[in-house]
């Protein structure tokens, strides 16, 4: 489904990305975790093309991202994205934050879209929030909605950077639970995030990146297991005292 | 007779406002994306339009412009007084207030967090579609404050009008200080009246800011 | 026509245009410093605990950023005289002429403008150092000239400066009661040798090519300090 090829990314004399390479395929749930400062929310943005990228390839069921000719904006509406600051438009109800790319962008009719948004409302445990503003909301709900906002395109995948970062520690399992619910349904998702009890729990793969650069891509139960190269065991060692 | 004056105080203030809105957030948009060519256009039209005088402008549309361009001369030779001095300063000051609208857009969009144009673009909207429904209602919004003083200065600035003729308020109450010799009351009465319009836009711009607030927010920050 | 204009007028009647370019730079200069000053005190009034003085700054302030420069211009072109009369207690108002009730004018018009950037400068000097400052036994006036104004001004002085750039040009409003500044100077040949096109365009011209490198100027200024903090 996704398909990155020997990307690499810089800006002047600094390196943001050096030549990586994985592959998400259809159904599974990749984790990327490392260090600050290590390319990982970079490369997940190049994937829908909000970050450009000189070298490499990258493909989304098929079709090229870093192509001139792509139409990038329809291949957006395929891929959903989770922000970690939320992203939803203040100056917009929750309702009509689910119901704008629908109608504008995938063409649909405002009762559809506004049906399909309040069943995804359901579904994370905010229908009673439709009508309110995202300023009135709590952070965990506000991400909440945005994965409902993500997911009232149908995509065929879905990327997460860094979905729980920016929220308050008790609102962080709230958030958890839908992508623990998402994952189990088969929803392709390439996940950028520190938390390791879900990537215990529900990934497939993990991919270590440290400095721009891809250290490791192993299977979950190897990686967390024995991961091969020193930096990930270091970064394992630290983060895994919660 | 000073209110005759302030007739065309409000009307051309209010035709030019016009016209710096939709010119100046064009600009301003246009100084907002990744375009190179669109950028340095845009700050052009910003560094011409604020690095020279406003009663100079209003000479360089008024004596010059009609006397380069032999289209204009025509035109300005066939309409009466009036009407030329009305366009003139309708131009001048539309114009010049759009230089500093753009300004004030440029730096609404650029405040809002990137995160907003990539939520937009990550959903599959366009360009356009992202100005338009996401990163436009509120940039508005934010810049509602310097806004209001941009109005302000357009309507201040309408006295400049009176370089070029134009029988707007400040004209009318110099005509009237020297016909009546009572300076003071004349001045004194411009004064309130100025005042009391600056007085009231503000009100008004304060009520529109209090009316589109976003629920949760003050300006636009939580 | 383009190709009709002679711009040979503007070589011959030089000295007087730098004449009257002078003129404006006096003027900016003295507005600029005394404005300054002037402003500062005002600042210093709106944000002090006296309520009567705080209301009447406020009140100029407003005052004077609400109506236009011209006005202000015509007002004190009459009222200084006036005032001059009553304080030296003479029979008739002196005979100032408009450019030298000008300097008056101008000064105490920006002095509205320049104290709101230093109002909104000292604003923005952490509250703690008003305290460390009286903590070590210094007056409030003391305070002020030793520790809040220098860093204050030093923070503000890209606006300050900024501000002094559209004074520079507001001042051209002045050749509209027959003073000769730069505008003034211009416009009168321009009538008295009918080249009013050319006069005009090259006002404009020399004004944008000054205005620009100074605001350029600035903004490397800008960097610069930024740079250093």
């Amino acid at each position: 489904m996704i398909s990155v090829k020997n990307v690499s990314k810089w800006y002047g004399s600094f390196r943001v990305l050096t030549d990586c390479s994985t592959e998400v395929t259809k159904g599974e749930v990749v984790v990327v975790c490392g260090p600050s400062g290590s390319g990982k929310s970079t490369l997940i943005k190049c994937v829908n093309g909000l970050e450009s990228f000189q070298q490499g390839e990258i493909t989304v069921d098929g079709i090229s991202v870093g192509d001139p000719d792509t139409d990038l904006p329809k291949l957006r509406s395929k891929i959903g994205m989770v922000f970690q600051n939320f992203e939803l438009f203040p100056h917009m109800t929750v309702t009509r934050n689910l119901t704008l790319a629908q109608v504008k962008v995938l063409g649909r009719g405002l009762e559809e879209a506004t049906q399909k948004g309040v069943k995804l409302l359901e579904r994370v445990g905010l229908a009673a929030h439709k009508d309110k503003y995202p300023g009135q909301l709590s952070g965990g709900q506000q991400q909440r909605v945005a994965i409902a906002r993500a997911l009232a395109m149908d995509p065929i995948a879905m990327l997460f950077d860094e979905p729980t970062s920016a929220l308050d520690p008790e609102m962080i399992n709230e958030v958890l639970d839908v992508m623990v619910g998402l994952a189990r349904e088969g929803m392709t998702m390439m996940v950028v995030t520190h938390e390791m009890g879900f990537a215990r729990k529900v990934a497939h793969r993990v991919v270590f990146m440290d400095r721009g650069e891809i250290v490791e891509d192993a299977r979950k139960e190897d990686f967390f297991g024995s991961p091969r190269s020193g930096r990930a065991q270091q970064f394992l060692s630290k983060i895994l005292h919660h | 007779m000073l209110a005759a004056g302030l007739q065309w105080t409000l009307i051309v203030a209010a035709l030019a406002w016009i016209a710096a809105f939709v010119l100046g957030s064009v600009i301003g948009v246009a100084r907002t994306t990744d375009r190179a060519w669109l950028v340095r256009l845009g700050n052009g039209y910003v560094e011409l339009f604020r690095n020279i005088p406003l009663i100079v402008q209003f000479f360089v549309w008024f004596f010059v412009v009609p006397g380069v361009i032999p289209p204009v001369k025509r035109w300005v030779v066939s309409v009466d007084p009036l009407t030329f001095q009305l366009v003139t300063s309708v131009v001048c000051l539309g114009l010049f207030t759009a230089a500093r609208l753009a300004e004030q857009v440029r730096a609404g969009i650029q405040s809002l967090a990137r995160g907003q144009r990539d939520a937009g673009y990550a959903l599959g909207l366009s360009q356009v579609q992202t100005y338009r429904y996401v990163l436009l209602p509120m940039a508005y919004r934010i810049i509602i404050p310097p806004l209001t003083s941009e109005l302000m200065n357009l309507i201040k600035n309408t006295a400049v009008a009176y370089s070029i003729g134009l029988t707007e308020l400040f004209f009318r109450t110099r005509e009237m200080g020297e016909m009546t010799f009572r300076y003071f009351e004349a001045f004194g009465a411009a004064t309130v009246i100025y005042a009391a319009i600056a007085f009231a836009s503000n009100r008004l711009m304060a009520l529109l800011e209090r009316r589109v607030a976003v629920p949760g927010y003050i300006g636009a920050h939580k | 026509m383009i190709a009709d204009l002679d711009f040979s007028i503007v070589g011959r009647t030089l000295p007087y245009l730098t004449g009257g370019l002078q003129y404006t730079v006096q003027i900016t200069v003295v507005a600029a410093i005394g404005g300054t000053v002037f402003g500062t005190l005002l600042a210093m009034a709106r944000l002090s605990a006296l309520k009567p003085l705080a209301l009447a700054a406020a009140g100029y302030v407003n005052l004077m950023r609400s109506i236009p420069l011209l006005l202000v211009i015509f007002w004190f072109y009459f009222l200084v005289p006036v005032i001059l009369q009553s304080l030296t207690g003479a029979e008739r108002p002196p005979q100032i002429g408009a450019e030298r009730s000008a300097y008056i004018t101008f000064i105490m018009f920006e002095a509205a403008y320049f104290c709101e950037i230093m109002r909104a400068g000292i604003q923005s000097i952490p509250k703690g150092q008003a305290g460390a400052a009286s903590a070590l036994g210094l007056t409030y006036w003391r305070s002020m000239q030793l520790v809040i104004l220098p860093q204050a001004f030093r923070n503000m002085l890209p606006v300050l400066l900024t501000q002094t750039i559209i004074l520079f040009q507001d001042v051209s409003l002045v050749s509209l009661l027959n003073v000769t500044d730069f505008v003034g100077a211009a416009t009168k040949v321009a009538q008295r040798d009918s080249r009013v096109v050319e006069m005009y365009l090259f006002v404009a011209v020399v004004y944008l090519a000054l205005c620009w490198a100074l605001s350029s100027g600035v903004r490397r200024l800008q960097t610069k300090i930024a740079i250093i903090r």
